[in-house]
């Protein structure tokens, strides 16, 4: 039964015969599925099992910073029982690169894209589904071998110990370090795979874009999530096939004694490569171009989430929807020619640097019209405090230290000194960590309905806020000190030089911080699986928002929508006299209640509470 | 409770203030005494510094401040519905503006300092026509090779080359230049007290300039990272009057092309009992 809404634009509602239909067996629903919604889920449990690796691998690196060569406690005697429980130098570069590959390919580009790309993009743009869900799938699936080929390279000789940047010569010849061999192999084909998995999305999430938007969503009319979404799969999309190539080029090399990367006239380990001519710049140029705009990869879609769920938690109208558009544009097309301010330092030519450094200064303009415009958004609403506000909140705060200290980096003269210290490491900890997975967190909660059906519980919620919160601060914060004092990064052990000498107890009070921080993790799984089966129903918009997503059930059947929703306006339609509603959603007309709206059968028994409001108003 | 929240995004804000005010007093700021850089150029360095800190600081707490603000309003709101708006021009372009004017100043701002310190053309012609000495980084140390005494650094090594390693001797109030290359991995010179740094590429010979501007035995680390022992790259950089720095080259080449026999001109203690004596 589906009684549609009126159509004057002429538009006519479009039937959908084939929704509902039950997927076949549970091998066909729940593994090998097709349905984004599903994906989706796949790719949040996949990607919070890798959160908890990459997690344990910064652990393991904070405890040698706070006390190092002591065994390291629980794991210790139990993983290197020869070297008494120590974490050896080979073993810590190791730890690095590999908190960095997992938290950067296995965590946040998949939780964004993979996860919330793909939960919301059909969803919020009124389609049945991705435009080619058997990809969908595959990019799915595509994330197993490159997890696969990073788990192989632990074991050979104690895994890449390159950094995640795997810069030439160490990375490409296999004699200049003991994480140069095998290892190093396995894991440029592991950024190889996750390149694939990526590619497929992106190009998915584009077309889908495109082409399926529901009657009446004209681009100007997409949700910030949709546009932050858009936005990072181009980027992916022209970015991603330059480091495919570079990898690739690195592979040969290191197998088929290609010489792309390595200049003749070395000798490392006292062995001499018998051939050369090639130049380790090429590699970095190669790297950070894709590397770079990799950086707005992990934020575009956090910007757009934030906007979204800001503007319904304040019950405001996003201040600036189409300047917050250009703004994500802006930051995305520099994204595309700011790659060298990662190499004022690397000896390529100096007045590159000028070109680079103007370029990065110009982008932290639109970055701050973002925040202004956020922070416009609030003012004047009406701020609910629940997990989802705190976690923008901590977004915000968090994302205008990383901005602010990403102009010191912009800076060339200043950046030298910072450069590959520890302020460095604390500015993308504020932007990656900070920024981003406050964001994601926020994300988690406020479409949690979305995916399970059920609100997740707020206590918790706003205890795992709180504790990461303080834990993150307290960790990153003091990052900033010890790289105004010089401390480089991947040191084991920077004690040993004079000058950073009295580190050791700032490093120990950040260490502490983490742990804080690792252990509030625990909160946020007991929550999602407790809130999975036992937490309150949510019914189709508990969040009284505006977007498509609340049209549908929860979670949404295969094929998501009863009809395909018609679009009247732009999304964020809060503090309007609706009724007695403050908001109206995008399916509804202007200044008038919506005409009819029968909820089906599921909707009645499992919805009450939201539905009989929205009902009562209509 | 909605107070208490704004309470709880007030104090981060504040405490950021605070630590940072108080980091020059703890010794949190740069490196070596009083904070300050070793060399002239590391001074403008930290000038720009001070300045792009300065603007941050005023933007931080702004930003902080309104947020705040901005929350504490929202959680009082007593009317029926929020405000319904959904943006003002003017109030986009002056935000959009004024960032805009205050980040292109800085960045022609520093044209200067990056020019001098490393655009070719602006280098000082006193250090080019002599650079003092190359620079090896190697897996995991640094050596270096000064020109014998009274001749010029060649590309090639000379048979009457003075070699060190880790240990780098230069003098302070003229301009130095050192070459710099790698002979395995890349590696990265980098003088904290000096505000200098400069990756070694393989491949590559980097001129790198400095003027040290007062004595002082300094840490040389390197950044970039090298492989397992990365973090044992140790080395010192001496900087110490022209007068001493003749005289340890001397010292350097008695002991260098000592032939064993004869009188032992410089053996390794009485050199150095040497060297201060004169």
């Amino acid at each position: 039964m589906s009684v549609v809404h009126p159509s004057p634009t002429g538009l006519q509602p479009i039937l959908k015969p084939q929704a509902h239909h039950a997927p076949g067996n549970f091998i066909t629903k729940y593994i090998f599925s097709t349905d984004h919604k599903i994906i989706a889920i796949q790719f949040l449990f996949t990607t919070l099992l890798m959160l908890i690796v990459g997690g344990a691998l910064a652990l393991a690196v904070r405890w040698q910073l706070a006390f190092p060569w002591e065994s390291m406690p629980i794991v210790g005697p139990w993983l290197f029982s020869a070297e008494g429980g120590q974490i050896s130098p080979e073993f810590y570069t190791m730890l690095f690169t590999m908190h960095a590959t997992v938290m950067i390919f296995l965590v946040i580009i998949p939780i964004l894209a993979g996860t919330f790309g793909n939960l919301l993009i059909p969803l919020m743009i009124g389609a049945d589904d991705m435009a080619f869900p058997k990809l969908n799938m595959l990019s799915y699936w595509f994330m197993w071998p490159a997890i696969v080929c990073f788990g192989m390279s632990f074991t050979y000789a104690g895994g890449p110990a390159a950094g995640w940047t795997s810069y030439p010569i160490l990375a490409d010849l296999a004699q200049a370090a003991p994480g140069s061999g095998t290892a190093q192999t396995f894991w440029l084909l592991g950024v190889t795979f996750i390149g694939f998995s990526s590619m497929m999305g992106s190009i998915n999430y584009m077309t889908t874009i495109i082409n399926m938007r529901a009657p009446g969503m004209t681009f100007f009319r997409l949700p910030m999530t949709i546009w932050g979404l858009f936005i990072t799969a181009i980027l992916q999309a022209f970015a991603l096939p330059v480091l495919t190539a570079g990898g690739f080029m690195q592979v040969t090399d290191r197998l088929l004694g290609t010489c792309f990367f390595y200049p003749s006239g070395l000798v490392i380990n006292n062995a001499a490569p018998t051939v050369g001519g090639g130049q380790p710049l090429l590699w970095q140029h190669l790297f950070w171009f894709y590397s770079h705009p990799a950086v707005y990869i992990m934020l575009l879609p956090v910007m757009g989430m934030v906007s979204d769920m800001l503007s319904c938690m304040c019950r405001k109208p996003l201040f600036g929807y189409k300047p917050m558009i250009f703004s994500m544009s802006a930051i995305a097309s520099l994204g595309f020619i700011v790659w060298g301010h990662h190499m004022y330092t690397s000896g390529m030519n100096p007045a590159v640097g000028m070109a680079f450094m103007v370029a990065t200064m110009m982008i932290a303009l639109p970055s701050a019209v973002k925040t202004f415009n956020w922070t416009a958004t609030i003012w004047g609403g009406k701020v609910q405090f629940n997990t989802v506000t705190l976690n923008c909140i901590g977004f915000l705060s968090m994302f205008i230290v990383g901005g602010l200290s990403g102009i010191f980096m912009a800076a060339v003269p200043v950046d030298v000194y910072f450069h590959d210290t520890y302020f460095i490491v604390a500015h993308f900890h504020y932007v990656l960590f900070g920024a981003t997975l406050f964001g994601v967190f926020g994300a988690l909660h406020f479409w949690f309905p979305k995916m399970f059906g059920r609100l997740m519980n707020e206590k918790l919620g706003k205890t795992h806020f709180v504790l990461t919160f303080i834990g993150a601060n307290g960790t990153f914060f003091p990052m900033h000190f010890l790289g105004m004092q010089g401390m480089p990064r991947r040191y084991a052990d920077p004690y040993l030089h004079g000058y950073l000498e009295h580190l050791l107890p700032m490093n120990q009070f950040m260490t502490i911080s983490a742990i804080v921080m690792g252990l509030a993790q625990i909160l946020l799984f007991i929550n999602i699986f407790y809130s999975m089966f036992f937490g309150p129903k949510a019914g189709r918009n508990p969040w009284h928002a505006t977007t498509l997503e609340w049209t549908a059930a929860s979670p949404p059947p295969h094929g998501n929508f009863d009809v395909t929703p018609i679009v009247f306006h732009g999304p964020n339609e809060y503090a309007v006299q609706n009724g007695d509603r403050d908001f109206l959603m995008q399916t509804e007309q202007e200044c008038e209640p919506p005409v009819s709206q029968a909820p089906d059968a599921e909707n009645q028994t499992d919805n009450a509470d939201t539905d009989n409001e929205q009902e009562s108003s209509s | 409770m909605g107070k208490g929240w704004c309470l709880f995004f007030l104090f981060w804000p504040v405490a950021a203030v605070v630590s940072c005010a108080m980091a020059p007093m703890v010794g949190w700021s740069f490196p070596y005494d009083n904070a300050q850089a070793a060399s002239n150029l590391g001074i403008r360095i930290d000038g720009l510094f001070y300045l792009i800190l300065i603007v941050t600081a005023i933007v931080f707490v702004g930003t902080q401040a309104v947020l705040v603000y901005a929350l504490w309003r929202g959680v009082n709101n007593r009317e029926e519905r929020a405000t319904h708006i959904h943006g003002n021009h003017k109030l986009e372009l002056i935000w959009s503006i004024i960032p805009g004017v205050i980040l292109l100043f800085l960045a022609l701002y520093q044209m200067n300092i990056w020019a001098d310190f490393r655009i070719k053309k602006f280098y000082p012609e006193v250090a080019v026509k002599d650079p003092i000495a190359e620079v090896t980084a190697r897996q995991f140390e640094w050596r270096f090779r000064y020109p014998a005494i009274g001749k010029k650094l060649q590309p090639k090594p000379q048979p009457d080359d003075l070699y060190t390693v880790n240990e780098l001797h230069v003098p302070f109030g003229r301009p130095v230049m050192i070459q710099l290359r790698s002979d395995d991995v890349q590696h990265s010179f980098f003088l904290p007290a000096l505000r200098i740094k400069q990756d070694a590429l393989p491949g590559l010979q980097i001129p790198v300039w400095f003027e040290a501007n007062k004595e002082g035995v300094y840490d040389l680390v390197c950044a970039e990272l090298c492989g397992w022992g990365h973090y044992k790259m140790k080395a010192h950089v001496i900087v110490e009057s022209e007068e001493d720095y003749q005289n340890y080259l001397k010292n350097l080449t008695q002991q260098q092309f000592y032939d064993g026999l004869g009188k032992i001109a410089a053996n390794e203690n009485d050199s150095e009992s040497e060297a201060t004596e004169k």
